[in-house]
């Protein structure tokens, strides 16, 4: 719900002094409006009237950091219910939980797992980024020493779950240079809450059972002067949870409603002891705006589809991703290897060149540039018909590459086959299998030089 | 301050689809508001979760998923039986690629007979789907239409190429359609759009095409969003057909899915729920357990 040009003049001095680089104040509150100028340009106006402009102004869901350094997870400031509006900006950070009350054996082999997980796709890092410190043993000591020992020997950031208040700062102390996320605070810890949260500066993990309470504390926080928070509505399933994150992000976005203007937190560790229901709810809140997800334990196996899921919904829906146009050469292929071509989109390529792998045997794979776009795509749009191709195979020299004069297409371009056999001459056309992973068994049984 | 939540109501609302006849009739779609929005709509009808079964050997499947059922594979009825009664498949999708002509090329009328050989063997409404060859599936999908007449099918694939024959065949001996385009809101529209001029808008259902989990999921999660969206949030009449996503044959064929058995479910879990999510009215799965446990979270109060 941005702010009109109108709202904005009425705060200014209206004075047209033109020092702010613009003729008129009415001028320069359209230029804020859009985004293309900032107040504090504006020499005359009062403190006042600034602040409040400012704060008008700021996006509608904050933007909190957990951790510091290069570790630190950032999320906030999302603009759109939808991917396709625009994008997701945040990717929600993935929490995994160990609980003081483990063994000390279990806990060391837990910190270093976590700390050792290096998942990559698309030449992308694919992060857990927090770890959920849970004081369940009772004994401050216990805590404290967890805290430590995460501190000692991970780089990552965290999220302390102690419902001991005292204890909660203890522990938030001795590890305040990484800005925790402490939590919960809630209606009874309020009080003895704020003054410690402004001394240590840590953002506060705000928990309410159901969105009135949240807004209760979230707006008892804001009018203490703390700014950063994330909000947990204590949903008991995974339907509640999409329903309170959706009504969350609603009154954000569609009607500026600043108390419910932060990141979510939701905790499917505790929803569910079935690590296959856990892992769905997860994917729900990542579906469903949540900020921060807390799960119950390190197996690649339940984690790896939800670094996945998380990459896609996340990406940018503006931006197909793409691989470098070029031939590639797969497994050191000869003069006599066999020659295969496909679009640039960076799901045909993994898939075909990892097919091609799958085979053992050598090849060449000549990517074509096609902006991202599919087979049957390109080839309807002209970047990938019997011209295109010949372009490239002369900019790329491939006749230089091999003896043979034959060309594998994938198997769905069945209309390109005409066209380049009348640009290409002197190449025989040879149509591939319609799925790539068909690629194997028809280099093995098919491909003959 | 009390604080009103930001409720959102639409005026319109999916048609609703009956398919399977008599006790196995099944109604899909109805709803008038956004995936599992209970809250602030009507939504009737639960999604539906079909097994997926073939009518061949299967190939290249995940070991996991053969264990579930190498003792029907070889006998399509029996297949369908146990999905439908061990299973707890809602409906259950047969896949005739018996008939792909670059394979064993079978007959329109042996395809026709299998399919009402199953129809027949189970409680559960049933979805027959062909082979993406657009000349053999109109041969085989119009046979199957005539031989399981009553039986109040869906029919699938049904493209732009070959949509006049399946669906006249569809209407004259009572069944429903899966309309699918290529990952294009556009060219659903376009489908519906030639579809009803002559076919009934409330036995159409739309299949977007499905990609799994880390091999394009994104796409069909935001072209169902966007469906769901002209439907009913801009009120195209033509949008307001309830969704199908063919989830089991794409997620299985990941690489992932086959390494481990926790990921091969939760590969083809997730991208069934993302789709739900997204507006889906209808899953074709393949695990068991992928169903069970989404069924189980779906029907949570």
């Amino acid at each position: 719900m941005a702010l009109k040009g109108a709202d904005i003049l009425k705060k200014l001095p209206k004075t047209n002094c033109k020092e702010c680089g613009f003729p008129t104040c009415f001028a320069f509150a359209m230029k804020i409006a859009t985004g293309g100028a900032k107040v504090e340009d504006c020499p005359h106006i009062s403190p006042e009237s600034k602040a409040e402009l400012e704060a008008e102004l700021s996006p509608p869901i904050k933007l909190v950091t957990i951790g510091a350094g290069a570790n630190a997870l950032v999320v906030g400031e999302e603009e759109v219910m939808f991917r396709h509006e625009k994008t997701f900006f945040h990717e929600p950070g993935i929490a995994i939980l160990i609980s003081d009350k483990e063994a000390e054996e279990e806990i060391d082999r837990k910190l270093k797992k976590i700390s050792g997980f290096d998942f990559e796709r698309i030449g992308q890092k694919l992060k857990v980024n927090l770890l959920a410190l849970s004081y369940d043993s009772g004994e401050k000591a216990k805590y404290e020493a967890l805290v430590r020992k995460a501190v000692e020997t991970t780089e990552m950031a965290f999220v302390l779950i102690c419902c001991d208040t005292d204890v909660l700062f203890s522990a938030a102390a001795l590890c305040a240079a990484r800005k925790p996320l402490v939590y919960p605070i809630g209606k009874e810890n309020l009080s003895a809450a704020i003054p410690r949260l402004k001394e240590l500066k840590v953002p506060a993990g705000v928990y309410g059972k159901g969105l009135d309470e949240v807004i209760e504390v979230a707006s008892a926080l804001r009018n203490a002067g703390i700014e950063e928070m994330v909000l947990d509505s204590g949903p008991k399933n995974m339907l509640e949870g999409v329903r309170d994150n959706t009504l969350i992000r609603r009154s954000a976005l569609k009607k500026g409603f600043r108390p419910l203007g932060y990141p979510t937190i939701t905790f499917p560790c505790f929803m569910y002891k079935d690590k296959l229901k856990e892992s769905l709810a997860a994917a729900a809140f990542m579906t469903k705006y949540a900020g921060i997800i807390v799960l119950s334990q390190p197996d690649e196996h339940f984690l790896l589809p939800l670094l996945v899921y998380r990459f896609n919904i996340y990406s940018d829906p503006r931006r197909p991703m793409t691989v470098e146009e070029k031939v590639y050469e797969v497994s050191n292929p000869d003069e006599n290897s066999p020659i295969l071509i496909t679009t640039n989109y960076a799901l045909d390529f993994f898939i075909v060149s990892g097919a091609i792998e799958e085979a053992g045997l050598p090849a060449y794979l000549c990517i074509k540039n096609t902006e991202g776009l599919g087979v049957l795509a390109s080839w309807t749009s002209g970047k990938f018909n019997g011209e295109a191709i010949a372009a490239f195979f002369a900019k790329y020299s491939v006749e230089k590459k091999v003896k043979h004069r034959k060309l594998i297409i994938p198997g769905v371009a069945k209309k390109l086959k005409d066209e380049l056999e009348e640009d290409l001459p002197g190449w025989e056309i040879v149509l591939g299998p319609n799925e790539a992973s068909d690629i194997p068994k028809f280099l093995s049984e098919e491909w003959k030089q | 301050m009390s604080f009103e939540p930001p409720l959102e109501k639409y005026s319109v609302k999916i048609r609703e689809v009956a398919w399977g006849h008599g006790e196995k009739t099944v109604r899909t779609g109805g709803e008038n508001a956004l995936p599992f929005h209970y809250f602030e709509g009507s939504l009737p009808n639960l999604a539906v979760l079909a097994l997926e079964i073939v009518d061949i050997e299967p190939e290249n499947w995940a070991p996991e998923l053969i264990e579930q059922y190498q003792d029907v594979v070889s006998s399509p009825a029996k297949w369908a039986k146990k999905c439908v009664d061990f299973c707890g498949a809602n409906a259950v999708c047969l896949r005739l690629l018996s008939t792909d002509p670059l394979g064993r090329n079978a007959s329109p009328q042996e395809a026709a007979a299998t399919a009402k050989t199953v129809a027949d063997s189970i409680d559960a409404p049933l979805i027959v789907w062909g082979t993406g060859d657009e000349e053999k599936d109109t041969q085989v999908l119009t046979e199957v239409a005539r031989v399981c007449a009553g039986e109040n099918l869906l029919l699938g694939p049904v493209l732009k190429q070959n949509y006049e024959q399946i669906a006249k065949a569809a209407k004259d001996h009572g069944h429903g359609i899966v309309a699918q385009a290529s990952m294009d809101a556009n060219l659903t529209k376009e489908l519906n759009i030639a579809l009803c001029k002559f076919f009934p808008g409330d036995k159409i259902v739309v299949d977007p095409t499905s990609s799994a989990l880390g091999y394009g999921l994104e796409f069909t999660f935001s072209i169902i969003e966007r469906i769901k969206q002209f439907g009913l949030a801009d009120r195209d009449n033509m949008m307001l057909m309830p969704i199908l996503a063919d989830v089991g044959v794409e997620s299985w064929r990941a690489k992932e899915a086959k390494l481990n058995r926790d990921q091969g479910i939760l590969w083809e879990a997730v991208t069934g729920l993302s789709f739900l999510l997204a507006g889906a009215n209808i899953l074709i799965l393949r695990h068991p357990d992928s169903l069970r446990v989404i069924k189980e979270m779906i029907t949570e109060c």
